[in-house]
């Protein structure tokens, strides 16, 4: 299969291409804002300003870029071995029963330390769980990976209503929701480091596993790009012909890739579980794993690009709570379409504008190397 | 006799939830069958739910909003197309995108324009569609087994679910029997040799993909026109989804993706009905399971243990011209 388009500089292939798709993404949102009859640039004044005008604002920004960290991550794991996991979303519903049962057995006889790598484990088992079995299914059955992890995403809600309504639920209580967690099952929050900015948290829930995901994204970076693993993986996400001609095991790789992709959205219910809640609710994920193909998408699948694509998210999150206060034109479902529109321009039509910058490019090239004759080498 | 009424009136609902199920796997059928996967049903239909509801509350014209459904649909189709055909971008990705910016663009537009908690206006007689009645449906109603069958189930039904399945044997007949079928399936096989005889691969994928735009504007429209009276939020429901199982289970073709979807219909409509109410032998069996039950039959199937469902050999990959 003949690439179809000519190869471009670093800088313009990971620099200016993702951030003209962003621009035009975020052009179409203002139309619709425009369309609803409000000012796209007060939209984005309340964004920013709800997003990073004070402490608490951030904090609340990167409690969300935290969840979008682990779901990105978990997207970009799966995408490298040319795997499409749409179903981060069911894997962290279901990895929120290991952080759950880790809090409910000890977060009244131990301390915070002790609950948080049980529930760590417990998080990227239950996750890795629920991933094992599509990515075993695409492996040694041939289905279609897609198809079956959005298939699971619908049987984890199943799962978790069952569970949530039947077996995890108090006695007595009629909430669809574990009981709260005692102190053992709350983690710490990050308020020291923004007061080293000089910034107060307030009430915003960012809490320690903002670390732990910068672990695991630094964790990814080295599994893909420094071990034996990882360039097994991404030589069959390049070219399963290949893989499968230097020997390598696409069944052994496909299960072990969707079982990380799996613990690394699982991961993500520490953080509103653990973090924000302290119990798990209903539907606690909202929409957090399919927030990490956009996020994926948009970091290029580098861990270096989904950390500042997450914050982006995070901003969006927080500042679209801000937008819908100021403008109640514009709902908090503003953020939805923005997100759609970010994987259609940063994914789907990635290539729109690739035509048009290359050939921009060889322009400037050539017009600077004009006075040498040219080998166009057809 | 009060077993074969409870029948009745399950497969009654069974076919009033299984109608917009046929139009979307279908939908499906035909852009899949033409190598374009497709997982942008549900936001389809959703936006043509939206734009039926809203039109027709505004006009209280019931074909003007299954026109304005069906318009909504066929251009979320051709940027599905323009995306995944003429960009050759990831398919599932498109996909995905569609179904978002649907999803947030109903809400905001239908809360702005009308201010209902994003409902559209309620529709009067004109504005929905209505019941059919068939001749003698109320005389052979006390008939005993038939009667209620007739009128029941076979009379008292709306114009698109006599056209849903009426479009089962038509997509057949198209799809199998006229010269654009052979191509467009050829075209989900081997783009290559379509193109060798000299038939544009580009334009048939196109043609594939507004039939899709049409059927899902249907199944939209009759969400918000004929099994409701206006449109409201996040309507769909995932319904786009259980369609695309459908297609799936029925092995991409058209007769039994209409069993699998009145399959999954009946499900749908049984758990609804029997809920909290014990089964014989097996006891109670929680809602949830009944509700996951077409996820995982669809993968049962797809693990190969039901049969073994291909799907089309050029799906998913954008056909590139050599040069």
């Amino acid at each position: 299969m003949s690439n179809p388009y000519a190869k471009l500089p670093g800088w313009a292939e990971y620099g200016l291409i993702p951030l003209i798709n962003l621009i035009v993404a975020f052009l179409v949102a203002g139309l619709v804002v425009l369309l609803v009859g409000e000012n796209p640039l007060n939209a984005a004044y309340h964004m920013i300003n709800g997003a990073f005008g004070r402490g608490e604002y951030i904090g609340f920004t990167l409690y969300y870029a935290t969840t979008f960290i682990f779901t990105g991550l978990s997207v970009a794991v799966a995408f490298h071995a040319g795997l499409f996991n749409i179903g981060s979303e069911g894997q962290a519903y279901i990895g929120g029963i290991g952080v759950a049962l880790a809090c409910l057995w000890l977060d009244r006889i131990a301390p915070w330390y002790v609950v948080f790598p049980l529930a760590i484990l417990g998080s990227a088992f239950f996750g890795a769980l629920w991933a094992f079995l599509p990515g075993w299914l695409q492996a040694r059955r041939g289905s279609h990976i897609v198809i079956t992890t959005i298939m699971f995403n619908f049987i984890a809600s199943s799962v978790m209503i069952y569970l949530l309504t039947r077996v995890l639920k108090p006695m007595g209580s009629m909430a669809p929701q574990t009981r709260t967690f005692a102190e053992g099952g709350q983690l710490p929050k990050l308020d020291w480091l923004l007061s080293i900015f000089g910034m107060n948290i307030g009430t915003a829930p960012f809490n320690i596993s903002f670390l732990l995901a910068l672990l695991a994204a630094f964790g990814v970076w080295v599994l893909i790009w420094r071990t034996r693993f990882g360039y097994e993986m991404r030589t069959m996400g390049h070219s399963p012909g290949a893989a499968r001609y230097a020997g390598i095991s696409e069944a052994r790789i496909t299960i072990i890739v969707m079982m990380l992709s799996g613990a690394l959205a699982g991961m993500m219910a520490l953080n509103p579980i653990m973090g924000e809640q302290f119990r798990m609710q209903l539907d606690f994920v909202q929409g957090a794993g399919f927030v990490g193909i956009a996020v994926a998408l948009m970091g290029r699948s580098h861990p270096a690009g989904i950390i500042p694509a997450a914050i982006l998210f995070g901003m969006l999150y927080q500042g679209g709570a801000e937008i819908a206060f100021e403008m109640p034109a514009i709902s908090r479902d503003m953020i939805v379409i923005i997100q759609g529109l970010v994987i259609l321009f940063a994914g789907a039509l990635e290539n729109m504008f690739r035509p048009a910058i290359s050939r921009l490019l060889a322009r400037r090239r050539s017009s600077s190397l004009a006075p040498q004759p040219q080998n166009s080498g057809a | 006799m009060d077993l074969y009424h409870t029948l009745i009136v399950l497969l009654e609902s069974t076919i009033r939830v299984s109608v917009p199920l046929i139009l979307a796997a279908l939908a499906g059928l035909f852009t899949e069958r033409a190598g374009v996967f497709d997982i942008g049903l549900e936001g389809k239909m959703l936006g043509a739910a939206f734009a039926a509801g809203a039109v027709a509350g505004v006009t209280q014209s019931a074909f003007l909003g299954l026109g304005a459904g069906v318009l909504v649909s066929i251009a979320l189709s051709l940027v599905h197309g323009y995306a995944s055909i003429t960009q050759r971008g990831n398919q599932i990705v498109s996909g995905v995108a569609i179904n978002f910016v649907v999803a947030g663009a109903t809400v905001i537009l239908g809360e702005a324009w009308f201010r209902q908690g994003g409902r559209t206006p309620a529709l009067s007689e004109t504005g929905r569609f209505q019941v059919i009645n068939l001749p003698f449906a109320d005389a052979v109603r006390e008939v005993p087994i038939l009667g209620p069958i007739y009128s029941n189930i076979l009379s008292g039904q709306f114009a698109l679910t006599y056209l849903a399945f009426a479009m089962v044997p038509f997509s057949w007949w198209v799809l199998y029997r006229t010269r654009f079928g052979l191509r467009l399936r050829a075209v989900g096989e081997n783009p290559a040799a379509v193109d060798t005889a000299g038939i544009s691969v580009i334009w048939l994928r196109y043609r594939a993909v507004i039939c899709c735009g049409i059927l899902c504007g249907l199944a939209g429209a009759y969400l918000s026109l004929a099994m409701t009276a206006g449109f409201v939020k996040g309507m769909t429901a995932g319904k786009g989804y259980i369609a695309l199982a459908a297609l799936i289970f029925a092995k991409w073709r058209p007769v039994p993706v209409m069993f699998a979807c009145l399959l999954f219909g009946f499900l749908d409509a049984f758990a609804i009905r029997m809920q909290g109410t014990p089964l014989p032998v097996i006891g109670q069996v929680p809602v949830q399971l009944m509700q996951a039950l077409p996820y995982i039959l669809t993968v049962i199937l797809l693990a190969g243990f039901i049969g073994k469902a291909t799907p089309p050999k050029a799906g998913g990959i954008p056909y590139v011209k050599e040069r």
